[in-house]
Order: C-alpha cells, then sequence, then structure tokens
C-alpha cells in the first residue's frame, strides 16, 4: 500500500502511509486505539471504497482498486473483524458458506457444503460437527469458524482484527499455532493486536502506527524485537512503568460480602456462586483473577442489586451495616458503582451525546423535583470531559463515534459521577492501548487516594499483580484462594486454580 | 459563524420536518386557490387534527422505547362508548364523567402495561391483543349501535371556541387575536431567560440577529395562526388542550429525570438497567400514559362527532405511529422529539385536508399518504448515515 491517506469530515486519519507486507509472513500492526489501524484495514479489504482514499493499493505487484468487500475478496483478500460476524442460529456449515453458498441447479447442495466445511474444519483444528449452530460454541472456537469461512473463499491474504481479545490464554495459543500454521500452507496474514506477547511470538515483521502515520517498522531477521521497543514507538515515549505507583494505606474494611450464594438464571437448579466471601478496605485495591467464565463477572453484578442470577442469599455489609440491595437503583444509592466488562452492551448508550452517557447516573444530582438543570449538567460534564482527558469534539458528540479508549473513560467517568465508595471495574482496560491503559490506572490511583475502594476483575495477570493490594483468585464460582500483593504472583495464581480445579474433579 | 452552521447541522433533522410542512402548506395553498390558508379552514385542519396529534405524542414515548401501541384507536373507541353510556343513558354530570373516563383510560394503559413491563410479553402482542379485546368490548357495550347525542357542554371541549366571540375589532375575534399576542411574549420572555442562563454560564450562543430571526418566525407563526383563527370563530378550546399538552410533554422528554430515562431505555434497555433506571417502571409508565392520552382523544373525538359509535378510531394508531416516524424518530428506539411527532402529524393532516380541497379520491388519498411516509423515513435514513459519514 502506497501513500495512503484517508480523511473523517477534514480529521487526517491516514496520513500517507506505506505498508509493504511480504508473501507468506505474518504481519503485526500495532498502534494506540484511534491510531488508524482498522481504518488502514478497510481500505485494504475495499470497506472504504476506492475514491473514498488517496493512494494506491498493489498486490504482488498489480494494482487493485477495490469498490468493496466482494472485489478484494475475489482477490483474496479476507477480513476478521473484531466483533464476529457469525449468525448465531444457522449452523457451521452455513455460516462458513454463508454468501458463498454451494449451489447445483439453483438449490443448496447440502452434502457437498457439509462434506467441505468437515474438511475446513479439521484444517483449523476445530473438533465439531460442521451441523452444530454457532450460539452453541465458545468464542474461541467461532473465531475459528471465521477462519474456516476465510479459508472457503481461498484467501490468500488474511487480516484480523484483534482476534484474541475475548479469548482466554489456551485458546489465544491454539489461534496463534493456527496462523503459523496457516503461513506454512502459503497463507499471508495481517495481525492486529494489543498483546504484545503474543506478536512478539508469531510475528515476522511489525509496523507501528501512530496517529494514522508509520512510525517504525521492525523485522524480526534484522532487528531485535521486544516489548519494550514496541510501546515506545507506539506512544511515542517512554514507560517507564507500566503501572503507575501508588502509595497504599488501606484502612478500616468497608465493604463485606459473606456467604453470597446465587443459582444460575437459565438452570435455576444449578448454583453458579458458592459461597462466597471476601472484604475490602477503604483506599484499597483488591483484584479478581480467574480464567473467562470463572464466575468473576457473575458475583460482582450479583452483588450489583442482584443484576445478575435469581435466588440469592448471604450477606452483604458496608461499614458493618447490612444492605439489602434489591435492583440496582439500591445499589447506587449505597455507593456501589459497578462498571461492565461489555461497555458498548451493557455501558453506553451509543447513540446518545457523552453528555448523556455521563450523567445518566447522577440525573438527580442535576434535578430539583425531577426537572434537570441542563445549565448545571453542561457544567459538569466538561467538568468531567476534562479531567478525564476524554479525546473528542465536544460534550455533545456521540460515543459510538469515540475510540475504544475514550468509551472506557466516559463509563467511567459515568460510575465516577454517582460518587460511589466501592467501584467494581469489569476488565476496565479491555480492547484499549497502552497509553489509555495507563491513564485509567492513573484513574484508579487517583481514587484510591481519595479514600475509594477499588474491585477489580481482570483477566491480565501483570495488570492485577502491578496494581491490587490483595487479589482474591476466583475459579467456578468459588473463591480458591487469596493473596497479599507481597505474595501474589501469576505461577501461584494459576497453580491455587489448578490444584483447586483438581481437587473438585476428584 | 461556525456558530450557526453547526447549529443547522445538529437541528437539521427538525428543520427539514417544518420545512417539509410549510412547502407542503404552500403547495396546496396554490393548488387549492388559496382556500388551504382560509380562515375557516385553518380552524378545520385544528379541529380535524386535534385527536391524532394527542395520539402521536403518546405514542412518541412508546416509540422512543423502541415499540409501538396497537390498541389505542380500540381504546379511544372504547373510552368513547363508556362516556356515552354514563352521560347519554346514566345522565352522569359532564365533570365527573370526563374524569372517571380519564381514569378508565389510565387503567386500560395501566393494565396492558402490567403485561409489557412486568411480565414481559412484547408490546406488540400485548397492544394487538389491546386492539380486539378494547374494540369488541366497544361493541358489547354499545349493542353495535350508535350512542348521541352528549350534554351540550361536553361536545364544547372538541368543538367549542373560546367565549367572547361577539367583541370584534375589524373583524378579528378580539380574545384570539390577545391569545397570539400573550403566547408571543410568554414564548419571547422564555427565550430571553433561558439565553440570560446560557450567558451567565459562559456558553457559546448563538448570534443575536440570527436569534432573533428564529423568534421573529416563530412569533409571526404563532400570530399568523391566532388572527386567522381571530378571523373565524376564535380559538378552539380543544387547541389549548393541544398546546397543553405538548408543552407538559415537551418538557417531560426534553428536561425531566423520567424522560432522560425513556430515551436511555430506548437507546440501550440493558446499559439503562445498570445504570439505575427502572426500566420496568419506565415501560409501565409509557404504556400507563399511552392509556390516558388514548382516553383524552377518545373524549375528543365523541364530543367531535357528538356520538359514540362502535367504528370510532379505527387505523387511528396508524396514523400516530405515522406522524412519529414522519417526525424524525426512529423505529429502532432512543430517537425522537415531541415537537417532531406533532409536526409529522400536522403534515398528514395538512395533506389530507389539501386533497380533500382538491376532490382527491380517499383512496388516492391513502396511497399518497403511503408514500410520503416512505419518502420521509427514507430522507431520514439518508441524512442520518450522511451525517454520519458512513
Amino acid at each position: 500500500m502506497r501513500n495512503i491517506s484517508k480523511h473523517f469530515y477534514g480529521v487526517i486519519a491516514l496520513d500517507s502511509v506505506n505498508l509493504t507486507v511480504q508473501n507468506r509472513e505474518i504481519h503485526a500492526i500495532v498502534g494506540e486505539n484511534g491510531a488508524g489501524k482498522s481504518t488502514l484495514m478497510k481500505v485494504l479489504s475495499g470497506v472504504h471504497a476506492h475514491g473514498s482514499y488517496t493512494g494506491d493499493i498493489f498486490l504482488n505487484g498489480e494494482k487493485c482498486v477495490f469498490s468493496s468487500i466482494r472485489e478484494s475478496e475475489k482477490q483474496g483478500i479476507v477480513i476478521i473483524h473484531q466483533e464476529l460476524a457469525l449468525v448465531p442460529y444457522l449452523s457451521i456449515a452455513e455460516n462458513i458458506f454463508l454468501g458463498n453458498e454451494r449451489v447445483s441447479r439453483g438449490l443448496i447442495d447440502w452434502n457437498q457444503s457439509i462434506s467441505e466445511a468437515d474438511k475446513l474444519l479439521k484444517k483449523v483444528g476445530l473438533n465439531e460437527k460442521a451441523t452444530t449452530l454457532v450460539d452453541n460454541i465458545g468464542v474461541g472456537k467461532q473465531q475459528l469458524v471465521e477462519i474456516a469461512k476465510a479459508l472457503s473463499k481461498e484467501v490468500k491474504l488474511l487480516i484480523l482484527d484483534e482476534p484474541t481479545a475475548a479469548l482466554n490464554d489456551e485458546e489465544s495459543n491454539k489461534l496463534l499455532d493456527l496462523l503459523l500454521s496457516l503461513k506454512e500452507q502459503g497463507i499471508t496474514s495481517i495481525l492486529i493486536s494489543h498483546k504484545l506477547n503474543e506478536i512478539e511470538r508469531v510475528a515476522d515483521s511489525i509496523t507501528v502506527i501512530r496517529d494514522g502515520m508509520v512510525i517504525d517498522n521492525l523485522h524480526k531477521s534484522t532487528d531485535k524485537i521486544d516489548e519494550d521497543r514496541i510501546i515506545r514507538s507506539m506512544v511515542g515515549r517512554e514507560i517507564v512503568d507500566r503501572f503507575p505507583a501508588r502509595k497504599s494505606h488501606p484502612g478500616e474494611i468497608i465493604f463485606e460480602v459473606r456467604d453470597w450464594t446465587v443459582y444460575h438464571p437459565q438452570h435455576t437448579d444449578k448454583v453458579a456462586i458458592d459461597k462466597v466471601n471476601f472484604n475490602v478496605r477503604k483506599g484499597e485495591v483488591i483484584g479478581f483473577a480467574g480464567l473467562m467464565g470463572a464466575g468473576r463477572t457473575e458475583i460482582a453484578m450479583s452483588v450489583f442489586g442482584k443484576a445478575w442470577g435469581v435466588k440469592h442469599s448471604g450477606h452483604i455489609l458496608k461499614e458493618g451495616r447490612e444492605l439489602h440491595l434489591h435492583n440496582v437503583t439500591d445499589a447506587i444509592d449505597n455507593g456501589i458503582a459497578y462498571v461492565t466488562e461489555d461497555r458498548k452492551g451493557y455501558g453506553l448508550i451509543l447513540i446518545n451525546d457523552i453528555m448523556r452517557n455521563l450523567t445518566l447516573t447522577s440525573l438527580r444530582s442535576f434535578s430539583r423535583r425531577g426537572i434537570i438543570d441542563s445549565n448545571e449538567e453542561v457544567m459538569t460534564s466538561h467538568d468531567y470531559k476534562d479531567k478525564l482527558n476524554i479525546k473528542c469534539h465536544g460534550i455533545e458528540q456521540k460515543v459510538e463515534d469515540l475510540s475504544g479508549g475514550n468509551q472506557q473513560k466516559v463509563v467511567l467517568g459515568k460510575w465516577i459521577m454517582s460518587k460511589p465508595d466501592i467501584l467494581i471495574l469489569d476488565e476496565p482496560t479491555r480492547g484499549i492501548d497502552v497509553g489509555a491503559k495507563y491513564e485509567i490506572y492513573n484513574i484508579i490511583n487517583a481514587l484510591v487516594m481519595e479514600g475509594k475502594s477499588v474491585i477489580m476483575i481482570s483477566s491480565e495477570m501483570p495488570e492485577l499483580l502491578g496494581m491490587c493490594d490483595r487479589i482474591y483468585v476466583v475459579t467456578e464460582g468459588r473463591i480458591a484462594g487469596e493473596f497479599p500483593k507481597s505474595e501474589a504472583s501469576q505461577e501461584g495464581i494459576m497453580k491455587c486454580i489448578i490444584t483447586h480445579q483438581r481437587e473438585r474433579s476428584i | 459563524m461556525t456558530g450557526i452552521k453547526s447549529y443547522f447541522k445538529n437541528n437539521i433533522r427538525q428543520y427539514g420536518m417544518i420545512i417539509a410542512l410549510v412547502t407542503i402548506m404552500l403547495f396546496f395553498q396554490i393548488l387549492t386557490g388559496g382556500i388551504l390558508f382560509r380562515p375557516m379552514n385553518i380552524t378545520n385542519i385544528v379541529l380535524q387534527n386535534a385527536y391524532v396529534l394527542i395520539l402521536a405524542v403518546g405514542m412518541l414515548l412508546a416509540i422512543i422505547t423502541g415499540n409501538i401501541d396497537l390498541a389505542i384507536g380500540s381504546v379511544v373507541a372504547f373510552v368513547g362508548a363508556l362516556s356515552a353510556v354514563m352521560m347519554v343513558n346514566l345522565h352522569i354530570p359532564v365533570v365527573p364523567a370526563v374524569i372517571i373516563s380519564l381514569f378508565i383510560g389510565l387503567a386500560v394503559g395501566s393494565f396492558q402495561g402490567l403485561f409489557i413491563a412486568y411480565f414481559k410479553i412484547p408490546p406488540f402482542i400485548v397492544t394487538l391483543a389491546g386492539m380486539l379485546i378494547f374494540r369488541g368490548l366497544t361493541m358489547v357495550i354499545l349493542k353495535g349501535q350508535t350512542l348521541a347525542p352528549f350534554p351540550e357542554s361536553f361536545q364544547m371541549i372538541a368543538a367549542g371556541y373560546l367565549p367572547g366571540a361577539e367583541v370584534r375589532i375589524a373583524g378579528l375575534n378580539l380574545v384570539a387575536v390577545i391569545f397570539g399576542l400573550v403566547l408571543s411574549v410568554i414564548y419571547i420572555l422564555f427565550q430571553l431567560n433561558a439565553r440570560r442562563n446560557k450567558q451567565k454560564y459562559g456558553f457559546d450562543l448563538l448570534p443575536l440577529t440570527f436569534e432573533l430571526l428564529k423568534w421573529g418566525v416563530v412569533v409571526f407563526a404563532i400570530n399568523a395562526l391566532t388572527v386567522s383563527l381571530a378571523a373565524y370563530n376564535g380559538i378552539p378550546i380543544v387547541l389549548i388542550l393541544l398546546l397543553v399538552i405538548i408543552v407538559i410533554y415537551s418538557l417531560i422528554t426534553q428536561k425531566t429525570v423520567a424522560g432522560r430515562h425513556i430515551y436511555a431505555l430506548g437507546g440501550n434497555a440493558k446499559a439503562a438497567q445498570l445504570s439505575g433506571v427502572k426500566t420496568e417502571r419506565v415501560m409501565f409508565w409509557v404504556y400507563a400514559n399511552m392509556g390516558l392520552l388514548s382516553a383524552v382523544a377518545g373524549l375528543v373525538v365523541a364530543g367531535r362527532l357528538n356520538a359514540a359509535t362502535p367504528k370510532a378510531g379505527s387505523m387511528f394508531e396508524l396514523d400516530a405511529i405515522a406522524a412519529c416516524y414522519i417526525g424524525g424518530a426512529s423505529a429502532s428506539g432512543g430517537i425522537g422529539t415531541v415537537i417532531g411527532a406533532v409536526v409529522g402529524g400536522l403534515v398528514m393532516g395538512v395533506l389530507n385536508n389539501g386533497m380533500s380541497i382538491m376532490g382527491v379520491s380517499v383512496d388516492w388519498q391513502q396511497a399518497i399518504k403511503g408514500l410520503v411516509l416512505l419518502l420521509a423515513v427514507c430522507f431520514d435514513v439518508y441524512t442520518k448515515t450522511k451525517s454520519n459519514g458512513k
């Protein structure tokens, strides 16, 4: 790709970007959120049609003019977006051949479809029947179905936009292995990811993009690739500490949950959360470590005004006083905030502007007898926008147009505005770039210094180890262990999970 | 300069609708040879469309939540029938009968709201059932007959005018002219106050000349309407009722916590719930309120026809829904304004009226209204995707 430039409303998204991808390599593209990675890939795959950008695309030396995604697919360029594009109530085979059906005489040839699908599934190492509904398999496997779908289109250049964002370590590893084996078979991949350790593992070369420009090119053969070097190029400054330091002085226990038991909302005879006990002190950050599906989110949401599960039992105490939280409003009124892991689905009203999202939980503090003082609302929203450094045109910008990191800041701001004593942060840095992460850590530290307490759920172990004063290990809806900061280590936590699982299975 | 530009850009849909309405009015003014803007016809348009606009306001709330209410036409007939039974057969005085009717409407709305909000039955199905139930009950109550006539004071609600018709200056009803002037003064005082407040907070203000121009247009529109009404019988009582409803519901949707919660629910129900919006309660009240406004419309319709008929109000739900969509509401929820719905309703009303004057047959009127609905929504979708830059 040569001299690619693209503007949105006079804002430069890409500024004469040159990108060269060798045949049969895995090429990683890294950069902060909003740096222009996705836009560049959309140009390459024809999502942004030819003519809406300047510059040229060459494939094997030939100039390409794509006016739609179909045309780029014809040339063997397939993009797999971060949000998977599968139809949940269709089978794996139907999804693989969606829009590309195996047809004989105008009718779908099911035998051929299924046998070909089976072959593709074998190729990507997915051990499922082609007739299984996509809804019934996990996200990791769905990702593999997407790749099988790409293979069915005879892909030569596969573009993956953060394929491992929603996967656990094991699934991620499997996916990366698959990419390596596809490389052996002659398929070139472009990988967009925030997970630098993965990139280090599989990438042959790396392009770093910042503010719509190529900042750095690294090649495995000639350069020494390491995380620090990449981070430096990404953010344009040296991050000495990935986790800002904090002097912690935890005080009294402010919030305590005892014998908390909750049943699964669909399978109401199944105990999903089993006698969970934990507490948090004033000015303390505690962490919930655990694998995907361990029940961390479920614990948090069920404590937050019974927003998850049925048949709740146990006790929630704040400052020694028992709370009875029947709904989310009760929880908010008692100074509890829950920042969801799914900011688009559960956290934000995407079609609304920044201000309306920020003030939604605290409307009552701007209103008298139910009538909102819109001037106060605007003032306060401005304050928070500046305080949290939300990058936007103004508070009347719609949140759907913001980058992931800035969306996360809006969600966080919304809950800080509700003046909670206890903040539950569920994956607060998922899918956001290094720079924004650092800002979020700083916000957390500032909150704790004010005497607030934070419960942090994260799948990134280094993040928990770097930020938390104490870490609880959650597995299968139980607390399997508790580590103070001084004793916590990645190995220790994993060992704790595995031991607990082994004991349970005996 | 950029202030005005971004102001227009942000309000293009709102203005687009108003410009469309004015264009349609001018178009028919020419085609009907000047009949459209005659005082008597302006009065007619107000009287003919009051009930649709009242219903559109209620429907808008349901549409903001991402749903619709199919039952309102039947509820209009049901409440009309009950009010007739009370006033015509049982001779209950007008005021208590009206109050009881409003409570019945609220009860009907609450009944549907209960199923929608707490039993989680999709609104489409609940209100489809309601449409059949209340139409059926109307027939039962009226035994298939028309019940008439209502007491004269009741007819006033829908067909009466403000008193003082005999005081005229230069052929104009003085009360009506004063009414227009008072409204203008109130409007300008409110605008001045809002501007002063914004200034106090140091917000960006629109240039004064532009703001004055805007106020001038609004004041002109108010007085053009009232003077025109003054040249006929004066201010219809139903117009006052309508204005009160529009002002109250505009305030609720734009300025109150409850209103904000309705928009939040429509924009993303799960996120709203996790932000402390009591989604079930909001949903319940939206439909309860729809019942109340259906009752108001039911009384207006009964008063205007001076009869309760089994077929009253049929297809009203569709007119109300169309008004909201023409007025820029989004079918997927979270977007729409009261003023938009009212303008949308007026677009339909003026089309009806203009085509009737021209002698276009009812069959063609239907087809043309359908096309207008389609075009309006197309325009809306087009401007939306364009402003998103996709």
